[in-house]
């Protein structure tokens, strides 16, 4: 092997990423919205998105579900896994998500507690709702970490934002057996799902995930030099303590945004990353924007099979997700701790 | 600013030497953890062109001292400066253009190659839009060549030997292209071969570029084979600061590190070798 000839290889290889992984989300994102209760031709659905006809059947689902559907599993997909990477690398945590971590339970038992007692439920405040309850989960995760014996360790982590994920469920079952005829909508909701996302959800959750998104990718550099040590970074120049807070500002937006669409979609921060780095290697500046491509597709794909594999019954994307992502943080743990 | 750069490189390396000549100066610094001082009224200068060795026994404040100088830790009292950089107020990124810092177990990320390594000491050069320059490829490409681990470049750093990988993360502190260079005790747990040939290294890149080096070493022997200066510290405080033939010394190791050992001298170079004493 050439050694002079390697470092132009991996150049090419970083101009054609985006091409290769736009084709692939594209193909994906075409995939989705054809398969359902009624196949649609994939010529169609691109009719139907290039030249809609008013009246035409396929194009109305397509336009009034299969399409926010899609465009739901691209947000969610997107922003669970650019929330899983920053976690990664600024906690140096190969498990660090925002599931295992406590923040997608967090943010959404705030949005039940209010949706239930308070009958709040207007799209335009979950998102902030859902950012309140992750900030808040993250913290107390944190705290008790923190304060175990050793310090806050990637296993002391992982174990409390486990128990604090397991308190807020029990609390979520309580507020259920409180008011059952409210909770019955959030059932669904609670296991993952991209079923059912109106469009108004949607636009009140992008910008959250577009400032979340925004600044990932402007201190994506920064967290490579983090990735190597609070000490290394600061000899780089790096201001710890604020890129912290940038990032914890992502990823709360990032997942405030998900969970405000989906409800608490586990995993997909845990394994897209994971799956980004094997292929883009390790700098934050690709891990970022590759996470996010990957998401969508992961998702895209996920919520395929949520509805294609026992059909006409629908599976809870989350379910899906969950099957992947367990084996994977098994595989994680014999490897990575 | 650039003038001032340009005569810390170019003086001639002597000790005792005149103001310009100094790189790196610490003025009674205090500094340590949760506002208890570990090092107390710390004072320190380091000059281009020689391989300062800061040595002390364990909990001297040695390593606690570096960490002040290289804003790791703030200063609870005093001030370090290079040349009119204030180092713990000056802008970041501003001060690792001027001081570079190589920390004590630094963390490889998985996957990382050697080159895409070093190129992290470009970092306080790029900003969001202008993010790689030729100029950084150049210094990438002279640190990898004087760290000699040009050889590796494509190879994960993961895969490579504990003193080959201390020479990748030297070289991606020499790609930083400061003026000081700050290094925490590089050479612990290495093989001695493998200490030898870093403190080779880091002797000829102090006075091949005219850089300011300081060390923190644990091994005394090494430090006074490769050392210029040696500043020695005992409970958070310098207690000797000098050529190394005037500090290294058999009164001064029973002092400081309540060692009972023999001084001799090297025949060929004539530096300082200590040798314990056992009880017979």
């Amino acid at each position: 092997m050439n050694a002079a000839a390697l470092p132009e290889a991996r150049a090419g290889a970083r101009v054609g990423w985006p091409v290769v992984l736009l084709a692939v989300l594209a193909l994906a994102f075409l995939a989705h919205i054809s398969v359902g209760a009624k196949t649609v031709p994939l010529f169609t659905v691109v009719e139907a998105l290039v030249d809609p006809v008013d009246g035409e059947f396929d194009h109305i689902i397509i336009w009034s579900l299969r399409l926010p559907r899609a465009v739901a599993a691209v947000m969610v997909g997107a922003g669970l896994a650019v929330a899983g990477a920053l976690m990664q690398g600024v906690t140096r945590n190969p498990l660090a998500e925002p599931g295992l971590l406590g923040l997608l339970y967090g943010a959404s038992f705030a949005v039940v507690v209010t949706v239930g007692f308070f009958g709040l439920a207007a799209p335009s405040w979950i998102p902030l709702i859902a950012a309140v309850g992750a900030l808040a989960a993250a913290a107390l995760v944190w705290l008790i970490a923190a304060h175990a014996g050793g310090g806050s360790t990637p296993i002391t982590l992982i174990l409390s934002g486990a128990a604090v994920t397991a308190l807020l469920a029990a609390l979520v079952t309580l507020v259920n057996l409180l008011d059952e005829q409210t909770f019955e909508e959030l059932r669904v909701w609670l296991t993952g799902t991209l079923a059912g996302r109106g469009v108004e959800t949607l636009l009140w959750a992008a910008p959250w995930m577009l400032a979340g998104l925004v600044v990932a990718l402007g201190a994506a550099r920064q967290v490579t030099a983090l990735s190597m040590g609070d000490e290394t970074a600061v000899g780089l120049g790096v201001d710890v303590a604020r890129l912290r807070l940038l990032i914890l500002f992502a990823v709360v937006a990032l997942t405030a945004g998900a969970v405000a669409i989906a409800g608490p979609m586990g995993f997909v921060g845990l394994v897209v990353p994971h799956m980004a780095r094997m292929i883009f290697g390790h700098d934050y500046r690709l891990i970022v924007p590759t996470s996010a491509f990957c998401g969508a597709i992961f998702l895209l794909v996920a919520d395929i099979v949520a509805r294609m594999a026992l059909a006409p019954i629908e599976i809870s994307t989350g379910i899906v997700t969950a099957l992947v992502g367990g084996p994977v943080f098994v595989w994680l743990v014999r490897t990575r701790l | 600013m650039a003038i001032d750069d340009d005569l810390t490189y170019q003086c001639t390396p002597q000790s005792g030497s005149s103001a310009a000549n100094v790189g790196l100066i610490a003025e009674g610094v205090s500094a340590g953890y949760n506002g208890t001082a570990i090092v107390k009224t710390f004072d320190f200068a380091a000059h281009a062109g020689e391989l300062t060795a800061l040595i002390g026994p364990n909990g001297s404040g040695k390593s606690t001292a570096l960490k002040a100088m290289a804003r790791v830790l703030p200063v609870l009292a005093g001030k370090v400066s290079v040349g009119d950089l204030d180092v713990h107020r000056a802008h970041s990124r501003t001060v690792a253009q001027s001081l570079a810092l190589l920390p004590q177990g630094p963390i490889a990320p998985e996957g990382l190659t050697v080159r895409e390594l070093v190129a992290q000491g470009r970092f306080p050069y790029q900003t969001l839009l202008r993010q790689w320059s030729a100029n950084d490829a150049a210094a990438v490409d002279v640190a990898m060549n004087a760290a000699d681990v040009s050889q590796f470049a494509d190879r994960r750093v993961s895969d490579l030997s504990g003193g080959q990988r201390q020479r990748c993360w030297i070289a991606m502190v020499l790609a930083q292209d400061t003026p000081v260079l700050l290094l925490d005790e590089p050479t612990t747990f290495l093989d001695l071969k493998v200490q030898v040939d870093l403190m080779q290294l880091l002797q000829d890149t102090a006075r091949e570029d005219q850089r300011t080096i300081v060390v923190v070493l644990h091994d005394l022997n090494v430090a006074a084979a490769f050392a210029d200066r040696l500043v020695m510290m005992k409970d958070g405080r310098v207690v000797a600061d000098g050529a190394v033939a005037d500090v290294f010394v058999a009164a001064r190791l029973a002092d400081v590190f309540g060692l009972e050992a023999r001084v001799i001298s090297d025949p060929e170079s004539g530096r300082p070798v200590c040798i314990p004493v056992a009880r017979s």
